[in-house]
C-alpha cells in the first residue's frame, strides 16, 4: 500500500483536486449534472488520446510535435473515406486509419534513428509534412462519419445493476477512453518492451548494457504515439461526424498535459493515468473560467499559471518527503 | 593436455580516427581462473572490456569463446555468449524497481535473492526503484544480478572502488569461490592488495597492447610496474629550479587542511606556494577530479578548509575561487572555451564579464591585455575568429591565456596537454614553469607520469582518495611515481630490477632496462 502511495502519489494527488475542481463547479453552477459531464468526456476525448501519444514518446525520453498534425491527418482520412459510404465500410476505415498512424509514427521514429537528426527537429518536419498531406486529402473541412461510429462516443451506457442516477455519469466516451488505452496500455506496461521503453528514457547507456535494443524500442515507441493519435484522429472525426485539415490545439495541450500528470520530459518516469488525469482537470478548469464568465484572454493566463503552480508543489513535496 | 581457454581474445585492435587505443591487446583467460586485467592510465583496460562485452566493435582480432570464433555485437549478444560485465558505473536503470530491471534482462529472480544475501545485503525489497538505492548497494546488485544467470566469465571493472569494507569483503569471497567452481572472472583493480588476494594470473597492457601474463606469486607487483611503465622510462630534466627559492620557501598561498568531499576526497592536506609548480598524481578515479572542482568552487566541500593566503576561504560559486585569484584550466578544453567565439572574447571573458564591471566594456583596455597575452603565448591567431578551429594546443594555451590576461594568482591545471601534440606541450611546461618563475602557483595534475619531471617542483600522490606521500620531484622518477599512485609504500625499495635504486641516475636506469624486461 505505502509502495502504491509513493509511485501513484502524484495521480491520486490530481484525482484530489480534480474531485475539488469539481465540488467547486458545482458550486458555481449548482445545475451542473451528468449530462455537463458527458460532454467533458466527449469533449476531452481527442486531447486524450493526443495526451498518450505524446506521453510514450517522452516517456522513452524524446518529444512528438507531429501529434496535432497526424490527428488531422488521420481524421481527414478517415471522413473522406466515409464520405457517401455505406455503415460497413466504416469497419474496413477504422482498422486502415489505425494502421495508417502507426505506420507514420514508426516512420517518424525511423527517420530519428537512422538519420540521428534530433527528435524535435525531425517530428517538426513531419508536422508539416502531415499538416500539408492533411490538406491534399480535404482542402476545407467535410467528409462524413458513419452513423454508428458517432453513436459510439454520445449518450451513456445501461449497466444491468447500476441504479440510472449513477449510470447517467457514466457517459460511453468516458468507457471508449478507458477501453482504447486500457487494450493498448496495459499490456505494454507488463511486457518487456514496456520496461524497455522506460530503460531507454530512464538511461539510455544502462540500458544498452542491459541488452535492450534501443533503436527498435525507440521506433515502437513513435509507433505506438502513431497509433494513439490516429485514435485521437478518429475521435475527432466521431465527435464532430467531419474531418477538419487544419490540426487543433492539441500539441501544446499534450505537452502541458504531459508535465502536469507528472510524467518526466527527460524521460523514464510517470505513467499515463496521470496525464489522462491531467487533461481532464485543464478542461475542466477551462469550463469553470467560461461559467465565470472570465475573459478567454485572461482563461489562458490562469491556466499556465495552475500548470506552474501544480508543478512546483509537486517538485515541493517530492523535496520534503526525500528530507 | 591444455585446457581450452574459456576467453581467447587475440590481435584485438581499435581506432578511433587517428588515434589507435588498441593495437594488439590479447588477453586469455582459463576455467577456474581469476585474472587481473592491468595497465596505466589510457593502456587500454577499457577499450578492450568495452569491446569484449560488445559495447563497442573492435577493428581487427579474433575472439574465441570456448574454441569457437563468436562475433559479439552488442551487449546483448556478450550475454548470450556467456560473457557478462559489471561496469564501474551502475547500469541498472534508475527509474525502474528492482524487479522490472530483472526482468528486462530477463533475470531469474530467486538465485538473485541468494546471492544478494550471500553477499552481504540481507533486507533489499526488490520493489524499490533503482534511483533511490545507494551506489554502494547497486553495484553489489550489479554484481548479483550477472551472478545470478552464472556466466562462464565474468567482467569486473574496480568492482569493490566504491564500496565499505564489509560489502567488499563479501565481494572479493564470492569471486573468488566462482573461480574454484570452474568459471572465470577478469578482474580489473587498481590496488594491488586485491590481486594478490585473489587473482591467479594477470595480464598487463601498454600502450594498448598486451605486454606480459605474468602469475601472481609474491613480489610479483614489481614486474607488474616495470611492464606497465616498459621503456617509457627515458631520461627526463628535472626541471631547473631557481636557487633562492629553494633557499627560502615563500608562504603559503593555498592551503588545503582535511579536505573532504564526499567518500570520493577523504582528510586531504597540503599547501601550494608562490612561485611553485605542485605535481598531483593519481590514477583515475582517486578523488583528483573533487580536489580540483573544490578548489575551482565548483563543488562544495563536506568538510574540513581551504586557506588563501592564510585566510580561511568558502567557496560557494566558481566566482568565490576566481576572485580569490584562482584560476582552473579543465582538461577538456570544451569545458572551459566558448567554442564558436574568437580568440579576444574567449580571453577576456574571466575578466570583462566579472560582476562587478557590467556596463560597457573598455574596450581599450580589453584590447591591450588580450594581445599582449596573445603574444607572450606565441598562439597562432590565423584562425582566431572561432576557437574551436585552433588547435588543441593552440586552445589549451587561450584557456591558459584567459587566466594570465585576468591576473590569477593561482592556477589549477588539469592534465593540460590530453590530446595535444608534443612541440605545444613542449611550449606549455615552458609556461607553466614561466608562471612560477613570475612568482604564481601552479597545481598541476597530469596524467603522464614523466611530464611531473619536466613541471613540477613536488609531488602530492593521491590514493583511493587520500594523499598517501607528497615528494620533491627528484625521487619523482617514474617508478617511484608509478608505485606511489598504486598505493605502494615508498620505503620497500630494496628490490629486483629498474627499480633496485631509485636514486641511481636515469641513464643508468635506462640501460639496465632492456635486461629487466622479460
Amino acid at each position: 500500500m505505502s509502495h502504491f502511495l509513493r509511485r501513484q502519489g502524484w495521480v491520486a494527488g490530481l484525482l484530489a483536486f480534480f474531485v475539488a475542481l469539481f465540488i467547486i463547479t458545482k458550486l458555481i453552477q449548482p445545475a451542473y449534472g451528468s449530462g455537463d459531464f458527458g460532454s467533458l468526456a466527449r469533449a476531452v476525448l481527442p486531447y486524450a488520446f493526443a495526451v498518450a501519444a505524446q506521453t510514450v514518446v517522452v516517456i522513452a525520453g524524446g518529444i512528438d510535435l507531429s501529434v496535432a498534425a497526424m490527428m488531422a491527418l488521420t481524421s481527414v482520412t478517415a471522413a473522406s473515406m466515409m464520405a457517401g459510404a455505406s455503415e460497413e465500410y466504416a469497419l474496413f476505415v477504422v482498422p486502415f486509419v489505425l494502421a495508417m498512424g502507426f505506420v507514420l509514427g514508426a516512420v517518424n521514429g525511423m527517420l530519428i534513428v537512422v538519420t540521428r537528426v534530433p527528435d524535435i527537429v525531425v517530428t517538426l518536419a513531419t508536422l508539416f509534412v502531415l499538416q500539408g498531406a492533411a490538406l491534399l486529402v480535404l482542402d476545407a473541412p467535410g467528409g462524413a462519419a458513419a452513423e454508428w461510429l458517432k453513436a459510439l462516443i454520445s449518450g451513456t451506457v445501461p449497466i444491468p445493476g447500476l441504479p440510472d442516477s449513477i449510470d447517467a455519469w457514466i457517459p460511453k466516451a468516458l468507457l471508449v477512453l478507458i477501453v482504447c488505452l486500457c487494450i493498448i496500455w496495459i499490456p505494454l506496461r507488463r511486457s518487456r518492451l514496456g520496461l524497455s521503453i522506460y530503460a531507454i528514457g530512464s538511461n539510455e547507456l544502462a540500458a544498452f548494457r542491459s541488452g535492450v535494443p534501443v533503436k527498435r524500442t525507440r521506433i515502437i515507441a513513435y509507433a505506438l504515439s502513431g497509433l494513439f493519435a490516429a485514435m485521437g484522429g478518429l475521435a475527432l472525426t466521431m465527435g464532430t461526424g467531419i474531418g477538419a485539415p487544419i490540426p487543433g490545439p492539441y500539441l501544446l495541450a499534450s505537452v502541458a498535459a504531459v508535465v502536469l500528470g507528472g510524467v518526466a520530459l527527460g524521460g523514464g518516469k510517470g505513467g499515463l493515468l496521470g496525464p489522462i488525469v491531467a487533461v481532464f482537470v485543464l478542461r475542466l478548469v477551462r469550463t469553470d473560467l467560461t461559467l465565470l464568465a472570465i475573459d478567454p484572454n485572461v482563461t489562458a493566463i490562469i491556466e499556465g499559471a495552475i500548470m506552474v503552480a501544480v508543478v512546483m508543489f509537486g517538485a515541493f513535496i517530492t523535496m520534503r518527503g526525500r528530507q | 593436455m591444455t585446457t581450452t581457454p574459456l576467453l581467447d581474445a587475440t590481435g584485438v585492435a581499435k581506432n578511433y580516427g587517428a588515434v589507435a587505443a588498441l593495437r594488439n591487446a590479447s588477453l586469455s583467460v582459463l576455467p577456474g581462473e581469476v585474472h587481473a586485467l592491468m595497465g596505466a592510465n589510457g593502456a587500454g583496460k577499457s577499450t578492450l572490456v568495452k569491446i569484449l562485452t560488445g559495447a563497442i566493435s573492435a577493428n581487427a582480432g579474433r575472439i574465441l569463446i570456448r574454441g569457437e570464433a563468436r562475433d559479439i555485437r552488442s551487449p546483448a549478444a556478450a550475454r548470450r555468449a556467456g560473457l557478462l560485465p559489471v561496469y564501474q558505473e551502475p547500469s541498472l536503470i534508475p527509474d525502474l524497481d528492482v524487479l522490472s530491471n530483472l526482468r528486462l534482462t530477463g533475470t531469474p529472480v530467486e538465485p538473485f535473492r541468494a546471492w544478494v544475501r550471500e553477499l552481504g545485503i540481507p533486507d533489499l525489497d526488490i520493489r524499490d526503484t533503482a534511483r533511490d538505492i545507494p551506489l554502494a548497494v547497486l553495484r553489489v546488485l550489479d554484481l548479483a544480478r550477472a551472478l545470478a544467470v552464472e556466466p562462464d566469465v565474468l567482467l569486473l571493472d574496480e568492482m569493490t572502488a566504491a564500496l565499505p569494507a564489509n560489502l567488499a569483503e563479501k565481494v572479493l569471497e564470492v569471486v573468488r569461490r566462482q573461480g574454484d567452481s570452474g568459471r572465470a572472472v577478469i578482474f580489473i583493480s587498481h590496488r594491488f592488495v586485491e590481486i594478490s588476494a585473489l587473482c591467479d594470473r594477470a595480464t598487463v597492457l601498454r600502450d594498448g597492447e598486451t605486454v606480459g601474463v605474468v602469475d601472481i606469486v609474491p613480489g610479483v607487483e614489481e614486474k607488474i610496474v616495470e611492464l606497465m611503465l616498459g621503456t617509457r622510462i627515458v631520461k627526463t630534466h628535472v626541471a631547473a629550479r631557481s636557487a633562492a627559492q629553494k633557499a627560502s620557501p615563500a608562504p603559503a598561498r593555498l592551503s588545503v587542511r582535511n579536505l573532504r568531499v564526499g567518500t570520493k576526497l577523504n582528510d586531504v592536506s597540503f599547501d601550494l606556494r608562490d612561485g611553485e609548480v605542485a605535481g598531483v598524481v593519481a590514477l583515475e578515479g582517486q578523488g583528483q577530479d573533487e580536489l580540483f572542482s573544490a578548489l575551482a568552487g565548483s563543488i562544495r566541500p563536506s568538510g574540513g578548509a581551504i586557506e588563501v593566503d592564510g585566510q580561511p576561504a568558502k567557496f560557494s560559486h566558481p566566482i568565490d575561487a576566481i576572485r580569490a585569484g584562482i584560476a582552473y584550466v579543465p582538461g577538456d578544453r570544451a569545458e572551459a572555451l566558448a567554442m564558436q567565439r574568437s580568440v579576444r572574447e574567449n580571453i577576456a571573458l574571466p575578466f570583462s564579464a566579472a560582476l562587478r564591471n557590467w556596463g560597457p566594456i573598455n574596450m581599450r583596455r580589453e584590447r591591450a591585455k588580450v594581445v599582449s597575452a596573445i603574444e607572450r603565448l606565441q598562439i597562432d591567431t590565423r584562425a582566431q575568429g572561432e576557437v574551436q578551429r585552433l588547435s588543441g594546443g593552440n586552445q589549451q594555451k587561450v584557456t591558459i591565456a584567459r587566466w594570465i590576461a585576468a591576473d590569477a594568482r593561482t592556477i589549477l591545471c588539469f592534465d593540460p596537454t590530453r590530446g595535444i601534440d608534443v612541440g605545444t606541450k613542449q611550449e606549455i611546461y615552458k609556461l607553466v614553469r614561466e608562471l612560477a618563475g613570475n612568482g604564481k602557483s601552479v597545481l598541476f595534475y597530469t596524467s603522464e607520469l614523466e611530464e611531473v619531471q619536466r613541471v613540477c617542483d613536488r609531488v602530492i600522490v593521491i590514493f583511493g582518495g587520500r594523499v598517501v606521500d607528497i615528494f620533491p620531484v627528484e625521487e619523482a622518477d617514474e617508478p617511484a611515481l608509478m608505485r606511489a599512485a598504486y598505493g605502494l609504500p615508498r620505503g620497500a625499495k630494496a628490490d629486483v630490477g629498474i627499480l633496485a635504486d631509485p636514486h641511481s641516475s636515469p641513464e643508468t636506469a635506462h640501460a639496465s632496462e632492456p635486461g629487466a624486461t622479460p
